[in-house]
């Protein structure tokens, strides 16, 4: 690798000064170590949390067994799967329209729909909490799993923006001479959507969709304010735990939780170069 | 781009269903917020929008309140100056890593990203805690330097629920925040205006200060904007590292919707947010305005 060969060297070369490169790994082990030794104290065989005795799943097994953590883990899940496909279908919508047409006080809508993600989540908790509290219905004592529509329609909320941007920066790389060529070789307009369009904005779909899902997955704040005490969902129910006292049992469902979001979001890296994820605003 | 007029059914068909969840769903949750801050509790469940201005009053005069509203403004943007610091040369290096590399570098500073918030900020409580590992390190040390025999036990320093652990915790959790808008611009800053000011015989640091801060100002000004805003308002680290002791507005504010249950009050504080967020907003627009081009 050129980076280990050992030229004079250059004045911008700061990708081979030692000092800058041990800086970097330094801070990369800061950042990574907590969550490592969270993982690595999952596998403990102690209850106390420092000392490592022994590798064990048991802790896996009692987070298994505990009731109401794999009922939260159940709500987490349905909860984002549906509102996943939901954000999906609207924010994709909302940013074909958003590209496609031009209308009046058009930046200041797409301002408007961007909010969503600049707004402090502590806001939109609350304003959801009196929303749903003083305002309307969504009651958290209905028969599961519609009990959990109103976290699922605030976590829709917050999700759909984000696919919208994503898509929408998606198809403003589109060649519209493509769509074109499409319509005068005699495909309809709906046919030249499903057929060119469309098939160029999949991997911004699949990007958008897997970042609402962990959006709507690792959601805490937005959450706690809309959550009863039937509708418990996993980083809920983890914080309760954390609360209370911090156990390996607490450790093997975060490591579960992390490996779900980790692994959906490798997908998620390998359909949108990361430098498009960053929403622009 | 076609007009709106021209094809009507199409332009509704896909715009109305993000437009009523937006509309329905956040414009009125937050538009009740906003009334219910100048509202009056006349009985426990009951708020009348009365156009008072008394909690933006209380928030703003009372000195207990004044006083967190300044611990959270300052303990953020104490952070922000850190992962300031901290994110700039990762950043600075990552544009100048060439390959697969630098993808595996940038996929390294976005992964904590969808790492639960939680998570991290409870991997950090097992860090501090005084049974958590720098307290354990530290006594290790303690007890091979024989120091206990000079001076007793080794006694765990409080490293939780303080100001210190929240400010490092609002570090820990945002700075790859920072790191992605800095990384963005330093990546479109032109190398050859670095390599200008070198031949011209400026020494990196001044290359550094006059060349490379001033080209990448809209990527720090992004970055300290995407940072502050969150830190602001956040609630989870300090409620869950500062404990009673170092409240900031987040956790007022949930206090007032939750056990207080004095929703008018709550809803003014989270107003107050929310301007700040605007502000934050507006002088962004403005800055990227104002250095349009190399804007990120």
């Amino acid at each position: 690798m050129a980076l280990l060969s050992r030229t004079r060297l250059e004045p911008l070369e700061f990708s081979r000064r030692w000092w800058l490169r041990l800086y970097v790994g330094a801070i990369f082990l800061m950042l990574y170590l907590p969550i490592i030794t969270l993982i690595a104290f999952s596998f403990n065989e102690s209850k106390r949390n420092i000392v490592w005795r022994g590798f064990t799943t048991k802790w896996y097994w009692k987070a298994w067994n505990n009731d109401s953590l794999i009922d939260a883990f159940v709500n987490s899940i349905t909860i984002a799967v549906i509102s996943t496909a939901i954000s999906t279908i609207i924010g994709v919508m909302l940013a074909v329209a958003l590209w496609r047409f031009r209308f009046p006080f058009k930046s200041a809508y797409e301002g408007l729909a961007a909010l969503p993600i600049v707004v402090p989540e502590i806001c939109m908790g609350v304003a959801m909490l009196a929303f749903f509290s003083r305002v309307t219905g969504f009651p958290t004592d209905w028969i599961w799993p519609l009990n959990l529509s109103a976290i699922t329609v605030a976590h829709i909320a917050f999700s759909f923006p984000f696919v919208t941007v994503i898509v929408r920066s998606r198809l403003s790389g589109f060649n519209m001479e493509l769509a074109e060529a499409s319509q005068d070789l005699g495909a309809s307009e709906w046919q030249t959507f499903w057929n060119v369009i469309y098939p160029y904005m999949k991997p911004g779909i699949i990007a958008g969709a897997l970042l609402a899902f962990t959006l709507s997955l690792d959601d805490f704040v937005v959450t706690f304010f809309t959550s009863g005490p039937d509708t418990l969902t996993f980083p809920v129910k983890v914080y309760s735990m954390v609360r209370f006292s911090v156990t390996p049992e607490v450790n093997a469902a975060s490591t579960v939780l992390i490996l779900i979001t980790v692994v959906t979001t490798l997908f998620a890296m390998r359909f949108q170069s990361p430098d498009k994820i960053e929403p622009e605003n | 781009m076609e007009n709106w007029n021209e094809n009507k059914s199409t332009f509704w068909i896909f715009a109305l269903p993000g437009t009523f969840w937006l509309v329905v769903f956040f414009m009125i949750p937050l538009a009740i917020i906003w009334a219910l801050s100048f509202g009056e509790q006349v009985s426990l469940t009951k708020t009348e929008v009365t156009g008072t201005l008394e909690h933006y009053i209380r928030a703003l005069g009372d000195p207990v309140y004044l006083k967190i509203i300044w611990k959270s403004i300052w303990m953020s943007a104490l952070a922000t100056f850190f992962c300031l610091l901290i994110a700039y040369p990762i950043a600075f290096l990552i544009s100048f890593v060439r390959g697969r590399l630098k993808m595996i570098l940038l996929a390294a500073v976005i992964l904590p990203f969808w790492i639960n918030l939680l998570i991290r900020t409870y991997a950090l409580i097992a860090v501090f805690r005084s049974r958590g590992f720098v307290n354990f390190g530290l006594e290790w040390v303690y007890k091979t330097l024989a120091m206990d025999r000079l001076f007793g036990p080794f006694q765990p320093l409080e490293l939780l629920y303080n100001n210190g652990a929240v400010i490092l915790g609002l570090i820990y959790v945002f700075m790859p925040f920072m790191v992605l808008p800095l990384y963005a611009s330093i990546e479109r800053l032109d190398k050859s205006y670095l390599e200008a000011s070198l031949d011209l015989g400026a020494s990196q640091f001044k290359t550094f200060w006059r060349v490379s801060v001033p080209l990448t100002m809209p990527g720090i000004v992004s970055g300290i904007i995407l940072v502050f805003i969150p830190m602001l308002g956040s609630f989870l680290i300090p409620d869950l590292l500062g404990g009673t002791n170092a409240q900031m507005i987040g956790n007022v504010i949930e206090r007032q919707f939750k056990a207080a249950n004095n929703y008018p009050f709550g809803a003014a504080l989270s107003f107050l947010l929310m301007y700040a967020t605007f502000a934050a907003l507006a002088l962004r627009a403005w800055h990227a305005s104002r250095s349009k081009g190399n804007d990120v």
